[in-house]
Order: C-alpha cells, then sequence, then structure tokens
C-alpha cells in the first residue's frame, strides 16, 4: 500500500437539496421523565461533570469530558448496575468540528435500560482504555484505532483488527478514498523486480476459465501437443491421434476412430 | 530479471520453535472447521494451548462505509451478507433501527409475517448450528439429517421471497409480500414433524460417549466473564444469564406469544448445545401461535403490509400505478432516498447469534452519518482469546463449533 495523503470529504452527497428544507429532528425528553434515568444521572453528576443529558428514543444520553470515561464508566458498572458494554465506536467530525465524538453504549440487565455515554476528542487525541473494566472493549478499541485512527492509552495489543496489519489509511474516515487504487497491484511487482516487469507480466488474467487454443506456453493442448513455446499461427497440420502403440498390446485389439461404431438405440 | 536488493525476504514475525519449548500452531484462516475465515494463532505448551490469539478480518467489506455511501432503502440487501445463515433477522434489525429513528409504526399483519420469517430463520440458524458442529465433531449423520431439515426451511423461505441464503425479504415499514397460499401448510407440516426431529438429533448425541466427552465440561464461560466480554444470546445464556431481548425488550409482536428462555448455569460447550436445542423447540412454539394470529388478521381483514408514511415508505403497487402524486413520491424515494430526522438510535434485536444492534446516526441526510453494526459474533470470536487458554488442540473444534460463530458478522 501506498500513503494516501487525505483530500476533502469524499463521501456520497445529496444531489438533491432543497434550500427552505428543514430537516425534522428526532424528539429527545427530559432526564426527569424517566425514574431509573434521573437516578443513574444523579449518581453521575455527583463525581463528573455532564456536559449535557437527554433522553432519545427509550435511552439516556449523556456526554461527559473526555478525561472522565473510565472513571464513569467504571461507576456504571460497579454502583449502578450497567454490566455489559454492548459497543463502542467512535464518528468522523474532522470536517465539522475538528475531531471525533466517541460513543459507549451500555446495558443494565437488571433495570432493563441501554444508555449511551458520548465525549468529544479533538483531532490526535487519544482516549483512556475500558479494556480493565469491559473485556470486549479490547476488540473494539482496536476496531475504533483500525478505522479511526484513534488511539486508546493503555490498551494491551493496539494492533489493527480488520485491516491487514500494513494498511495505509484509515477507512471510516469521511475523507477516505471510495474507490481502490488500480494500480495497487503492480506495487509490491515494482519493488521487487522492477518497473520493466510490468509489460512482461502483462495485464492480470481476470477469466480463470479463458484457454486459448494457440496458447502452447499454459496450455497442454491435449491431443494436439507441439513443444512447448511453439508458435502457432492457426494454420496447423491436423494431427491424428493414435490411442495406442503401433505395435500394439496382448489381448487387445486396436482402436480405429474410422471402425468405430456410434450406438444410438437406447435400447439396445 | 530479479534485481537482487530489491528483494527484501518477508517472513511473517513468527518463531516456530522457542526456548522456552512453546510451539506456535497456526490454525487457519483455511481451517474447514474455523467456520470461516478465522486464523487462531495458538501457543502451544506440549498439546495445551497456553495463549490465543484470534486473527479476524478476511472477510471484512466495510459494510459501515458502504452504509455511509448509500440510501437506506439501498443498504437492506447489503446487511444479508452479514449473518447470511439467517438473512432476514438482520434485514429486520437495520429495518427496524430505521423505523424507530423515524417512529414509524408497522402495520400488525406485517408485523405476524415479519416475526414468522424470524422465527424460521432463528430455526435455519439453529439447525445449520447443530449440524455443522456436529459434523466437526464426528457426527455426521446428524449433519445429514440437519440439513435435510433445513432443506425444507429454505423452501418456505424461497417460496415467500424467492431467495434461499440471501432473503431481503422486510422493508423498512413492513414486508413487501403477503405469505404464499401454500405457506401456512408447508409451515406446519414442517413444524408438525420438527419435534420427532430434534428427538431425533437428541437420541443421536444426548448419550454419546464421544459427543459427552466433546462438550461437557469443555470451553466453559464463567458470567463473569460472559458479561464483560459483551456476549449475548445462547453464549449469554448458557452462562446463567436469562436474557432474552424478545422478552426483556419485546419488539413487534413477542409480548404477545408465549414461549420460555432456556438458560443454564453451567457455561460449557455441552449447556450451549442444550440451550440450542431447547431454543429450537421454543421458536417453533412462538411459530405455531403466530399461525393463529395470522388467520387472525385474515380474519379481521387486516390487508396493510406497509405502514402509511409517504414522506418515508412509498405508497402501494396500485397507488403507484394509478395515483399521479403516489408515483412522484415514489420516485422521489428510489431515486433520492427517504431523509428521515435528525438524531440517533440504537437499536438491539435478538437475532440467532445474539444481540444484533444497529446504531444510526442521521443528519437528515438521505445517507446514515454513521452506521455501526454491533453483530454479536465479533465478540463471539473476541473471547476464545480467553477461553481457549487451558484447553487442549481438539477443544479448538468443538469451541469454535459451539461459540456458532459467522465471519460475514465478525468482520462486516
Amino acid at each position: 500500500m501506498r500513503a494516501y495523503k487525505p483530500k476533502d470529504n469524499v463521501q456520497a452527497k445529496a444531489y438533491y437539496t432543497d434550500r427552505f428544507y428543514v430537516s425534522p429532528q428526532v424528539p429527545k425528553s427530559h432526564v426527569e421523565s424517566d425514574e431509573v434515568f434521573a437516578r443513574d444521572l444523579e449518581a453521575i453528576k455527583a463525581k463528573f461533570d455532564v456536559l449535557d443529558a437527554y433522553i432519545q428514543v427509550g435511552q439516556m444520553v449523556v456526554f461527559i469530558n473526555p478525561s472522565d470515561n473510565y472513571k464513569v464508566l467504571e461507576l456504571l458498572r460497579d454502583e449502578l448496575e450497567y454490566t455489559q458494554l454492548s459497543e463502542m465506536s467512535a464518528i468522523d467530525w474532522l470536517a465539522d468540528r475538528g475531531g471525533f465524538e466517541i460513543f459507549y453504549q451500555m446495558l443494565s440487565m437488571n433495570k432493563r435500560k441501554r444508555l449511551r455515554i458520548k465525549m468529544f476528542i479533538n483531532k490526535g487525541e487519544a482516549v483512556n482504555s475500558v479494556e480493565k473494566l469491559f473485556r470486549s472493549a479490547d476488540w473494539s478499541e482496536r476496531e475504533m484505532f483500525d478505522m479511526f485512527g484513534i488511539e486508546a492509552n493503555g490498551h494491551p495489543f493496539m494492533k489493527r483488527i480488520l485491516m491487514p496489519y500494513d494498511w495505509q489509511g484509515h477507512p471510516l474516515l469521511k475523507t477516505y478514498p471510495l474507490q481502490g487504487d488500480e494500480f495497487a497491484a503492480w506495487y509490491e511487482v515494482d519493488k521487487i523486480y522492477g518497473k520493466e516487469a510490468r509489460d512482461i507480466i502483462g495485464p492480470e488474467l481476470r477469466d480463470s476459465a479463458k484457454v486459448d487454443r494457440y496458447d502452447s506456453e499454459r496450455f497442454a493442448r491435449l491431443g494436439h501437443e507441439v513443444p512447448k513455446g511453439t508458435k502457432i499461427t492457426g494454420n496447423e497440420p491436423k494431427v491424428v491421434q493414435n490411442y495406442q502403440e503401433e505395435g500394439g498390446v496382448f489381448m487387445v485389439k486396436k482402436f480405429d476412430k474410422k471402425d468405430s461404431v456410434v450406438i444410438d438405440d437406447p435400447q439396445r | 530479471m530479479q534485481i537482487k536488493n530489491r528483494l527484501t525476504p518477508f517472513f511473517e514475525n513468527i518463531t516456530f520453535d522457542r526456548e522456552d519449548n512453546e510451539m506456535i500452531l497456526n490454525f487457519g484462516p483455511q481451517h474447514p472447521s474455523a467456520h470461516g475465515q478465522l486464523r487462531l494463532m495458538l501457543h502451544l505448551q506440549q498439546e495445551m494451548i497456553v495463549k490465543a490469539h484470534p486473527d479476524i478480518g478476511y472477510l471484512h467489506r466495510g459494510m459501515e462505509k458502504m452504509a455511509e455511501n448509500m440510501i437506506y432503502n439501498e443498504f437492506m440487501p447489503t446487511t444479508d451478507r452479514m449473518d447470511y445463515i439467517a438473512s432476514s433477522s438482520n434485514n429486520y434489525g437495520f429495518a427496524l433501527a430505521v423505523e424507530k429513528l423515524i417512529g414509524l409504526e408497522v402495520p400488525r399483519r406485517a408485523k405476524v409475517i415479519r416475526m414468522m420469517l424470524l422465527e424460521i430463520n432463528r430455526l435455519m440458524s439453529h439447525i445449520f448450528w447443530l449440524a455443522t458442529t456436529a459434523l466437526d465433531i464426528g457426527a455426521m449423520t446428524v449433519f445429514l439429517f440437519a440439513f435435510r431439515e433445513r432443506e425444507y426451511l429454505m423452501d418456505i423461505i424461497e417460496g415467500y421471497c424467492g431467495a434461499r441464503l440471501t432473503h431481503a425479504a422486510i422493508r423498512i415499514g413492513g414486508v413487501p409480500l403477503d405469505i404464499q397460499d401454500s405457506f401456512i401448510a408447508q409451515l406446519k407440516s414442517f413444524l408438525d414433524k420438527l419435534p420427532a426431529n430434534i428427538k431425533d438429533y437428541e437420541d443421536l448425541l444426548d448419550t454419546n460417549r464421544i459427543w459427552l466427552m466433546r462438550m461437557e465440561e469443555v470451553g466453559a464461560i464463567s458470567k463473569e466473564m460472559a458479561l464483560s466480554w459483551g456476549c449475548t444470546g445462547p453464549m449469554l445464556r448458557a452462562s446463567g444469564v436469562a436474557w432474552d431481548i424478545r422478552k426483556e425488550e419485546p419488539y413487534e409482536l413477542y409480548d404477545e406469544v408465549e414461549f420460555k428462555v432456556p438458560y443454564s448455569d453451567k457455561g460449557d460447550n455441552f449447556a450451549r448445545y442444550k440451550v440450542f436445542m431447547q431454543e429450537m423447540r421454543e421458536s417453533a412454539k412462538i411459530l405455531y401461535q403466530t399461525i393463529d394470529m395470522y388467520k387472525e388478521c385474515v380474519k379481521n381483514n387486516q390487508t396493510e403490509l406497509m405502514a402509511h408514511a409517504p414522506k418515508y415508505v412509498s405508497a402501494p403497487k396500485i397507488d403507484i400505478m394509478t395515483q399521479n402524486y403516489s408515483l412522484m413520491q415514489h420516485f422521489v424515494l428510489v431515486t433520492q432516498g427517504m431523509r428521515p430526522p435528525v438524531g440517533e438510535v440504537y437499536v438491539a434485536t435478538e437475532s440467532p447469534k445474539g444481540e444484533l444492534g444497529f446504531y444510526i446516526n442521521s443528519q437528515g441526510g438521505p445517507y446514515p452519518y454513521r452506521l455501526k453494526v454491533r453483530a454479536p459474533s465479533f465478540w463471539h470470536a473476541g473471547v476464545l482469546t480467553d477461553l481457549l487458554p487451558g484447553h487442549y488442540i481438539p477443544d479448538v473444534v468443538s469451541i469454535i463449533g459451539t461459540t456458532n460463530i459467522v465471519f460475514g458478522e465478525v468482520d462486516r
């Protein structure tokens, strides 16, 4: 892979936008409207700064400072019974706000409640790993690093997880290209054999079923054998195939194509 | 021709024989019992695994990136390719997330059909799980029996949507079609035979010495470990947490049907096997009830299959063909796509593998700003890191079998 210099937001864009269209909002309600969430929020607020909190589609969303994430999740797990970290990942806001939004999706099985902890980090910042609290964050944080390039401090094995280890770039960034590099197949060839070899190797044979009957390099040409590499132009002499040695074999009658009979009668 | 100094030797950064007598074994990515493209790097002391390092990503197609560049309806067939053993459950998870985002209410008849499809998919997935796991352990007969049954279910699904594996049978706002005339009769005849079939499998396996040796007290996951690793579905239920999203946070009409949540506190392979078998019976129970619900819908003349929301869902075909405004609406929805309101949603559904969640962040455009798929198999593959150490090489196969991972879903 070659290093890719990010250009612009290359994501698909709506080709028609109405200037006067105001998009509706998914309704948000106050946290006070739900007893359980209100109590949980109180517990979080008692110890940490809460930047914003609301309920959307039945789940509480709490915005916290990025430096508090480990402590907040520890509080949620140990005191508020949010025993499972269902999911965590990031959202690319680099173009609009110069950073990433990171969310932790929490589940409490005792309370039958789900809440989402969100925080905003600037470009180039790392987050505290929560792998010590939830083992599932081990892979989630690796995936986040792989997809966005956000590192987690204190993670035991901060390596790519889905992409190859020598990959350049982070696929879920809005600046990451949507189409592959069509010359990528040659980069390894260039490195090993030099650019001259491109002509010798030629384009990749994509049709695996293609058989060229004049190609004496790659195909055995059963029944029409010629020495390897012979140039065949097309008007080659017709070779009569002999299926048996001239001398014959004991007890076996010599096969002659001309004398053979095709039996059509299926009832024979 | 070769230019000597340009060739740098490339060795994978692995030592095969080390001073501490530890051998590193590469399991996969092309191992037939790895159920897909799983590569496991196993550190071995003699035959015992002391460290396991699962390596995934061989089937990564960037579905989340694709979703960000597709209109919502366009993404539906892509979701089929995640858990391709039970693809309707993925369709459904995505459809439900978008419906929650928009605030759509789906007509009752569509809900019943969706539940039928979901439970048929659950049965298909569990039967497939049993077949492949039994085959890995060596029980070829169970494999053949189970595939026979799965074939019947695939025929029913094929009759409904025309596809056997990648169904795309659910739309945002409902279902595209009513079930075919033969659907209920076929389903009923299948369900009537199912208890006998399950008994056949259990007769072959339950007291089988080999099966018990490979299953009992192998791959035990404690409750804490399952919770910490984000295990869900049968993996979590076999470890002593009776958490089923259908029961606890009911969607569709799961609060109207009667079913039990089987669970076990053993956490080993055998517990998971038992949970899977019991869940098949519960699914059959649900399906019987949905048949009655469907008949009630027919009796009450509830014919609507798609929600009525002109901003988001196309009108019925008859309206599109006869009414100008519906045609225009349909044209806009197909070419530009729906534009859900600004906001975000995380919706979890109980897929056959576990909790399948879709997180969607919409900025009011025709494409999701961010879509994250919470696929259960991802963590069920991750848990192998902590689960495998202490086991022996043959256990790896049975443990991978009972975790029921599908790589379309792990790598997305």
